[in-house]
C-alpha cells in the first residue's frame, strides 16, 4: 500500500512535467497530429496528376478516341504534343512529362483491318514504383478501349475477362492503409524518446540521483516512469485515431477495446524499450541519438512501406522481436478487416510477451546500472 | 575570421565527436546498416504472391489456364475446390488474393467472355493494384499462347508496347539508393547539428564561448564542419555501395554529384543550426527537426511517393522542402546523366536556401550577444 501511494506520486509528478510546461505539451500534442496530416496527404500510391505528352503519327478517329479515354479516366493530363520523335528524350529528361505515348500513322488501318495495334509508352522510371503505377493504368485503359472497340465492331469478345474486387479497401486507397498503420509508427517514435529523455534528462540535471536516495525501489521508479509514458501514448493513439476516422473518414469497422488491447501491449513494449535506451544513456544527446538508432532498424522491418513476405527470410525471422510489426497488423485488421479477438490473437502474445521481455531487460539493466 | 581560433574550435568539436559513441553511430554505423537492409533487406517488388486458385471442374481448359498460374513467379498457387475454403484463407492471412474459374468455364471460354473472378485482400492498397496487374498479365500471356495453338480471337486489338526508360528491368535499387543519400545526409545534416547546438544553447556553454573573442561566424563553421564531414563520408559510402553492391548506375557526373551534395549537406546544416538556435532545447529541437526535416525528406520529397499527386496544399509545402530537389537531382544524376535543365534549376533553389538560411542562422546567433 506504502509503495502504491508512492508510485501514484511519482506518476503524478511525472505527468504534470509533461502535461502542464507548454512546450512539452506542445511536443506530444503538435508533433503526432502534424505526423499524421503529412503522412495521410503525402503517404499514397495513387496517382491523380501523370502529365504525358503525346505523339500521334496516325492523326485518326481511332488514336483520337484511344488518347480521349486516356484524358476522361482523371489520371492523365496532356500536357504537349509532338511533331518529332527527337521532341521525346529532352521532355521526359527535363521531367516535365513522366509518360510519353506514341501512335503509329497505321494504327486505325490496322485496327480496321484486324491485326494488333501497337502503343508505344514510354515512362520516366527515375522513380520506377510511380511509373510501374502509371503503365498499369495505361494497361487498364487499353484493356476497357480494346473490349469496347469489339463490341463496337462486331468481334467476338476476348476469351476471358477479369471480374474484379478488392475486399476490405474496395477503392484501393493507400490511405486507407497507411492512416491505420501510422498510429502504430508514430507513436512508438513517440513513446521510446519520451520515456529515454524523461530519465536522461533527470540524470543529466543529477535529479535521478536526488529519486535514489528517497524510499524508492528500482522497480518502483521504473513503473512510475513508464505508466504516464502509456498513459500519455494512449493519449496520442486515440488523437490520431479520431483525425483518422473524422478528417479522413476511413471506416472503422472493428472492435475498440480489442484495437486498445493490442495498441496498450504495444506501447508497453515500446516503453520498455525506451527504457532500456535511457539505461545505457549518461547525457540527453545521446538518449536521443539512441532512441533513432533503435526505433531505424523497427520502422524498416515493420512491413508497412515493404512487405514482410518480400524480405529474405533471415531477416524475416528478425521482424519476429519487433513489436511495430504486430501493432500494425492489429490495427490493419482490426480497423479495417473487423478481425475479432481471437482472429488477432495470433499478434497479440507476441506483443505480450515483447512488451514483458523489454520490461524485464530494462529492470535488470537499471538494476546493473544503479547499484 | 582568425584560423587560428577557428582550427582550435575545429579541434574541440572533433574530439567531442570521437569521445561521443553515440554521434559516430548515427553518422556512421546508422548508415551502413540502411544501406545493408535496403540493399538485401527491402524491396518494393511483388513476387511470389500466395494466391488460392478455385478449379470448380478440372476441365481441359480450366486446368490450363490454372497451370499456367501454378508455373508463373508472380504466384505461389494453392489450389482449392470451393470459394468458401479460398475465402477462409484470404481471411486468415494465408492468401493475398483469389482467382475463380467456374464450373463451366470451358464452355464460355468457347462463347467468349469467360469471366475469370479475381478477389484481393486491399487493406495494402499497392500490393493488391499489382496483384491485379499481374494477374491480367497473366491472362493476356495465356491467351495469347492459346491462340497460337487454336484459332480464335487475338488478345485485342491494341497492344502496349511499354518500356521504362533509365531502369529498363525495374530494379527497386536504383531509386531507393539515391533516396538513401537523402536520408543519411538528412540525418547527419539537420538532426545532429540541431541536437549538438541545442545542447550547447541548453546548457549556457554557447553564451560562455560568446563572451570569449570568437565570432559568431567562426562558432558556426568550427561547429558544423566536423558534422559537414561526417555527412559527407555518409555519401561516399552509400554512393560506393550503390555502384558497386547494388549496380546502380551513376551516369552523371561525379564532380557535380559531390559539389551538389555539398551543398544540400550545408542546407540541411542550417536547418539543423536554424532550429536549434530557435528552440534552444534539445528536446523539443528533435522533436522539430523530424517533423520539419526528416520526415519530409521521406514523405514529400519525391524519394517514394509522387508530388504530382499531392494534393495542392500540400504540394506547395513541398515546393518549401530542400529535399526535394535534391531528390530530383540525385535520381537525375545517377541515372539519367547531366541533364542540366534539371540540374540547373535544383541547383539555384538550393544556393537561395541556403544563403537565406546562414543569413538568418547567423542574425540569430549575434543577436543573443547582447
Amino acid at each position: 500500500m506504502e509503495s502504491f501511494r508512492r508510485i501514484l506520486a511519482l506518476i503524478r509528478k511525472e505527468l504534470r512535467t509533461i502535461l502542464k510546461d507548454p512546450r512539452a505539451r506542445f511536443t506530444v500534442i503538435v508533433p503526432p497530429l502534424l505526423q499524421t496530416l503529412i503522412f495521410g496527404y503525402a503517404a499514397t500510391y495513387d496517382l491523380n496528376q501523370v502529365r504525358f505528352a503525346v505523339y500521334d503519327q496516325d492523326h485518326s478517329e481511332a488514336s483520337r478516341q484511344f488518347l480521349a479515354d486516356m484524358e476522361g479516366s482523371g489520371t492523365f493530363r496532356r500536357v504537349a504534343n509532338l511533331r518529332d520523335s527527337k521532341e521525346i528524350g529532352p521532355l521526359i529528361d527535363s521531367r516535365r512529362v513522366l509518360v510519353v505515348v506514341q501512335i503509329g500513322q497505321d494504327f486505325e488501318r490496322r485496327l480496321l483491318s484486324g491485326q494488333p495495334a501497337d502503343v508505344q509508352v514510354i515512362a520516366d522510371g527515375r522513380n520506377s514504383n510511380t511509373a510501374g503505377t502509371a503503365l498499369n493504368y495505361i494497361n487498364t485503359i487499353a484493356d476497357s478501349f480494346n473490349a469496347t472497340w469489339r463490341r463496337n465492331h462486331g468481334d467476338p469478345p476476348l476469351p476471358v475477362h477479369t471480374v474484379f474486387r478488392a475486399w476490405y479497401n474496395p477503392n484501393l486507397e493507400t490511405r486507407w492503409y497507411m492512416v491505420t498503420g501510422m498510429i502504430g509508427m508514430i507513436t512508438m517514435v513517440q513513446m521510446v524518446i519520451l520515456t529515454a529523455m524523461s530519465v536522461a534528462r533527470e540524470r543529466e540535471q543529477g535529479t535521478f540521483d536526488q529519486l535514489l536516495v528517497t524510499p524508492f525501489r528500482p522497480i518502483e521508479i521504473m513503473i512510475g516512469k513508464s505508466v504516464p509514458s502509456i498513459f500519455v501514448g494512449l493519449m496520442q493513439v486515440t488523437m490520431i485515431l479520431m483525425l483518422a476516422l473524422f478528417w479522413f473518414k476511413i471506416p472503422f469497422l472493428g472492435s475498440l477495446p480489442t484495437l486498445y488491447l493490442g495498441v496498450f501491449l504495444f506501447l508497453s513494449a515500446a516503453v520498455g524499450i525506451g527504457l532500456m535506451v535511457s539505461s545505457v544513456a549518461a547525457t540527453m544527446q545521446q538518449a536521443l541519438l539512441g532512441s533513432f538508432l533503435t526505433i531505424m532498424p523497427f520502422v524498416m522491418l515493420s512491413g508497412l512501406n515493404t512487405p514482410i513476405a518480400n524480405m529474405p527470410h533471415e531477416v524475416q525471422y528478425v521482424t519476429l522481436i519487433n513489436p511495430l510489426r504486430y501493432v500494425i497488423s492489429v490495427l490493419h485488421r482490426v480497423f479495417l478487416e473487423a478481425a475479432s479477438l481471437s482472429e488477432v490473437a495470433s499478434d497479440l502474445w507476441p506483443l505480450a510477451l515483447i512488451a514483458l521481455c523489454s520490461l524485464s531487460v530494462a529492470v535488470w539493466m537499471f538494476r546493473g546500472r544503479l547499484v | 575570421m582568425n584560423p587560428r581560433r577557428v582550427r582550435t574550435l575545429i579541434r574541440k568539436e572533433f574530439v567531442q565527436v570521437i569521445r561521443d559513441p553515440s554521434s559516430i553511430a548515427i553518422a556512421v554505423v546508422l548508415p551502413v546498416f540502411m544501406v545493408l537492409l535496403v540493399g538485401y533487406g527491402l524491396s518494393l517488388d511483388v513476387k511470389e504472391v500466395p494466391t488460392a486458385m478455385v478449379l470448380e471442374n478440372p476441365s481441359p481448359d480450366a486446368s490450363g489456364l490454372a497451370a499456367a498460374f501454378i508455373l508463373s513467379d508472380y504466384f505461389r498457387v494453392t489450389q482449392v475446390t470451393s470459394m468458401q475454403e479460398a475465402e477462409k484463407l484470404l481471411r486468415d492471412l494465408g492468401v493475398d488474393g483469389i482467382v475463380r474459374l467456374s464450373q463451366d468455364f470451358d464452355r464460355q471460354l468457347a462463347w467468349g467472355g469467360a469471366p475469370v473472378q479475381l478477389i484481393v485482400r486491399g487493406v495494402d492498397a499497392n500490393r493488391g493494384r499489382f496483384i491485379q496487374g499481374y494477374v491480367q498479365g497473366a491472362l493476356g500471356k495465356w491467351m495469347d499462347q492459346r491462340q497460337i495453338t487454336r484459332a480464335g480471337p487475338s488478345g485485342g486489338p491494341v497492344r502496349l508496347q511499354s518500356r521504362m526508360w533509365f531502369n529498363e528491368a525495374v530494379d527497386s535499387h536504383y531509386f531507393l539508393v539515391p533516396g538513401l543519400i537523402v536520408l543519411i545526409m538528412t540525418l547527419t545534416g539537420a538532426l545532429l547539428t540541431a541536437l549538438v547546438m541545442a545542447r550547447e544553447w541548453e546548457r549556457g556553454t554557447l553564451e560562455a564561448l560568446f563572451v570569449t573573442p570568437v565570432q559568431a561566424g567562426e562558432i558556426l563553421v568550427g561547429k558544423t564542419l566536423p558534422y559537414f564531414l561526417l555527412g559527407m563520408a555518409g555519401l561516399l559510402l552509400t554512393t560506393l555501395a550503390g555502384l558497386y553492391l547494388f549496380h546502380v548506375p551513376l551516369r552523371g557526373s561525379t564532380f557535380i554529384l559531390i559539389g551538389v551534395s555539398a551543398l544540400y549537406l550545408l542546407v540541411a546544416l542550417g536547418i539543423g543550426l536554424f532550429i536549434s538556435s530557435a528552440t534552444r532545447n534539445q528536446f523539443v529541437a528533435a522533436q522539430i527537426t523530424l517533423v520539419a526535416a526528416f520526415l519530409p525528406a521521406v514523405f514529400l520529397s519525391g524519394f517514394i511517393f509522387d508530388l504530382a499527386s499531392l494534393p495542392k496544399v500540400v504540394r506547395l509545402i513541398s515546393y518549401l522542402l530542400p529535399a526535394r530537389y535534391y531528390v530530383s537531382f540525385l535520381q537525375t544524376i545517377f541515372l539519367a546523366g547531366n541533364v542540366w535543365s534539371v540540374i540547373v534549376p535544383d541547383f539555384a533553389v538550393m544556393t537561395a536556401m541556403f544563403l537565406t538560411l546562414f543569413t538568418l542562422t547567423l542574425r540569430k546567433t549575434r543577436k543573443s550577444l547582447d
